[in-house]
């Protein structure tokens, strides 16, 4: 079983919610990146969204902009990107998913990119402006090589639009919780509740909440509805903007301690 | 070969093009697209947008006989399209227009844009203040201080230009803030873009809206001269003025197209925008296309002087033509662009825009290598006020020794 489906059947049977992180590889390095990676998952993060850089991020707020900036300053590319994930599994077998844009995956030529992800210990893939029309062979390709590929669903999306997208996902559902780009905020949009509870009803896979958490209330609400939760920028923020290690593992872990902690209840 | 079956039904032009935007934006895509095509056979919507472009913008725009130009080359007759006179000065307010009227036909109040040069901000900026519509226009920083009278002019049309720090602070950059801005707001909000670029639609529609140019052109082409022309030329950016000028043609194999995209400082110096010189197959804003990127996929930085012509990637629908050999590519670099600048200048009293200036830059090149017999067109695809303070900052560097040009 793919180390995603396993995460979530493991936590079905505790009745206990995914918290998924997701932090942009090499930043502020590479050693650190790791250590992060460790430090959230012994905290209770139960899958990790890997940021692969891209010098393009249309859908991404400031935050997420200037961690992309950043690893490409300091010369992440995918030797340096599968280095990481690389280490990482010496020491962890948390389910970790790339999450990027289409063109540098694309560049590199999409099955050889597979192939190399799922050969250094990946389970999934997130391509942020790949919709899911523009996929059959890519499908084919993660399927052949167990990746789990996984789509974003927004508010604005159809019920037409979700029956195609559900089509071609596996691993878990994402579901944007407002209209925008990545970046922290204060409260939901007014129609949200109504809007997950209407894709989790009509969905077989896991569904996952993220864009714009960044206070245990957010999660608190997030995991009465549906399976899991996604926490990005507010993380990254402390990538870039604290004090260097180890005050920024120390902040790392006062940010997600309180975002971890309603996820790990018994919710039924 | 028929244009008309690009784009199918995904979007592609052949391998090209495509639909590649976040989900957010998904939904309003295939709705534009419903609307658009339902609007494009519809009568009423035909006659609305054609009022307006003889009324408003002027059209059709002069066909213009470049005698003293050709002339000085020796060669083939000069045609210029005249698209620097209509409304707003450029070529970019035919599909402003158009997709304003979509736009306020599908009940959008709010109007967003990106601008390279200004042109487009500027045409976007007007079509939203004469339908009473709200209007952002993102523009890159670089961009704002080389094209200040464009700002100046978007402002004064009520429109609010926002100014883009990010990446290179070019077009590229302002098409990325336009786009946060779109599946920010995306209920209430229409993105015109500006070229034939970007997400399908958006490459189709804005080629329906620039076509008119190559009709006009083979209307006026046989009243003048009784005969279609032997050459095209027309400078590449995104590349809305050179498919309009082209896509009417391309059924007709005696005519040659050529397409100039940006050289910058030399195709050696990498400083440049010449996708079809060292661009590779990418996906950016959108659409499937030739990219300046890095071996790792990272966008490359280009170079030009010119504002609207200095972007990494190129449309579609160009591309697929490109790749079978119907539209021939070449490129000018800057200093060639601000040589024919000048001489269009003083030979036709015609002070061009530096993205129109590429196509006169190459004109004059294949105009003598050309016979009298043939027959050339270039389009003029906006007038150069803008960039006054652009070239006079070149000639004052190159009098000093050391400074570059540009930016």
């Amino acid at each position: 079983m793919n180390r995603i489906d396993a995460a979530f059947a493991r936590l079905k049977g505790k009745k206990q919610k995914a918290f998924i992180p997701y932090i942009a590889a090499g930043v502020p390095g590479r050693e650190e990146t790791v250590r992060i990676v460790l430090e959230l998952e012994k905290l209770g993060a139960d899958i990790l969204e890997l940021g692969y850089p891209f010098s393009d991020p249309m859908a991404d707020g400031v935050v997420n902009q200037a961690a992309a900036n950043k690893a490409l300053e300091l010369g992440v590319d995918a030797n340096a990107y599968f280095a990481m994930v690389a280490d990482i599994r010496k020491q962890s077998q948390i389910p970790l998913i790339v999450f990027s844009y289409l063109n540098p995956i694309y560049k590199y030529g999409m099955e050889a990119f597979a192939k190399r992800a799922k050969a250094a210990g990946m389970d999934g893939i997130l391509l942020v402006d790949m919709p899911v029309e523009e996929t059959a062979e890519f499908q084919s390709v993660c399927k052949r090589e167990g990746l789990a590929l996984i789509f974003l669903v927004a508010p604005t999306t159809t019920p037409e639009r979700l029956a195609k997208v559900l089509e071609g996902s596996s691993g878990f559902l994402y579901y944007i919780s407002r209209t925008g780009i990545t970046g922290e905020q204060d409260t939901f949009q007014k129609d949200f509740e109504s809007k997950v509870a209407a894709i989790k009803k009509g969905c077989n896979l896991p569904v996952v909440v993220g864009f714009g958490i960044s206070k245990p209330e957010h999660v608190r609400t997030v995991c009465r509805l549906v399976d899991g939760v996604v926490v990005g920028s507010a993380l990254v923020r402390r990538t870039l903007e604290s004090k260097p290690f180890p005050a920024m593992l120390a902040d790392i872990s006062e940010l997600a301690a309180p975002l971890i902690a309603p996820t790990k209840e018994t919710w039924t | 070969m028929d244009p008309r079956q690009y784009p199918d039904q995904w979007g592609r032009f052949g391998q090209f093009g495509g639909k590649y935007a976040p989900e957010v934006l998904m939904p309003a895509l295939e709705e534009l697209e419903s609307h658009y095509l339902k609007l494009k056979d519809d009568p009423g919507f035909q006659a609305e947008l054609t009022g307006y472009l003889q009324d408003f913008v002027g059209r059709p725009s002069p066909l213009y006989f470049a005698e003293r130009m050709t002339k000085q080359c020796g060669g083939a007759k000069i045609y210029l399209k005249r698209e620097d006179l209509n409304h707003t000065g450029a070529h970019k307010i035919n599909n402003s227009l158009g997709q304003v009227l979509v736009a306020r036909r599908m009940g959008k109040r709010r109007i967003i844009a990106e601008t390279g040069a200004g042109q487009h901000g500027v045409a976007t900026a007007t079509a939203a203040a004469k339908f009473d519509m709200e209007c952002v226009v993102y523009m890159g920083r670089v961009d704002m201080e080389r094209q200040a009278p464009n700002v100046q002019r978007m402002e004064m049309l009520g429109a609010t230009v926002v100014p883009v720090e990010s990446g290179s602070r070019t077009l590229k950059d302002a098409i990325n803030e336009a786009i946060r801005d779109w599946v920010t707001n995306i209920q209430g909000t229409h993105y015109v873009f500006g070229s034939v670029l970007g997400p399908h639609p958006y490459p189709r529609i804005v080629r329906d809206f620039q076509k008119l140019i190559g009709e006009e052109t083979e209307t006026q082409m046989l009243a003048k001269e009784g005969r279609l022309p032997d050459v095209m030329v027309a400078c590449v950016g995104g590349g809305s003025n050179a498919m309009g000028l082209f896509w009417n043609f391309l059924t007709k194999p005696s005519v040659r197209l050529v397409g100039v995209e940006a050289g910058g400082e030399g195709i050696a110096s990498g400083k440049h925008a010449a996708r079809f010189e060292g661009g590779t197959l990418g996906v950016l804003h959108g659409a499937k296309s030739y990219i300046l990127q890095t071996a790792d996929g990272q966008i490359a930085e280009t170079h030009s002087i010119s504002a609207g012509l200095d972007y990494p990637s190129v449309g579609p629908e160009h591309a697929l033509y490109r790749d079978q050999g119907r539209i021939e590519f070449t490129h000018a670099t800057d200093e060639d662009a601000l040589r024919a600048f000048h001489e269009l200048c003083r030979l036709e009293g015609i002070i061009p825009a530096l993205e129109s200036s590429h196509a006169i830059a190459h004109a004059m090149r294949l105009a003598p290598t050309l016979g009298p017999d043939k027959i050339m067109v270039v389009n003029l695809s906006g007038r150069g006020d803008k960039d006054l303070a652009t070239v006079m900052g070149a000639a004052a560097a190159a009098k000093t020794p050391g400074k570059q040009a540009g930016k």
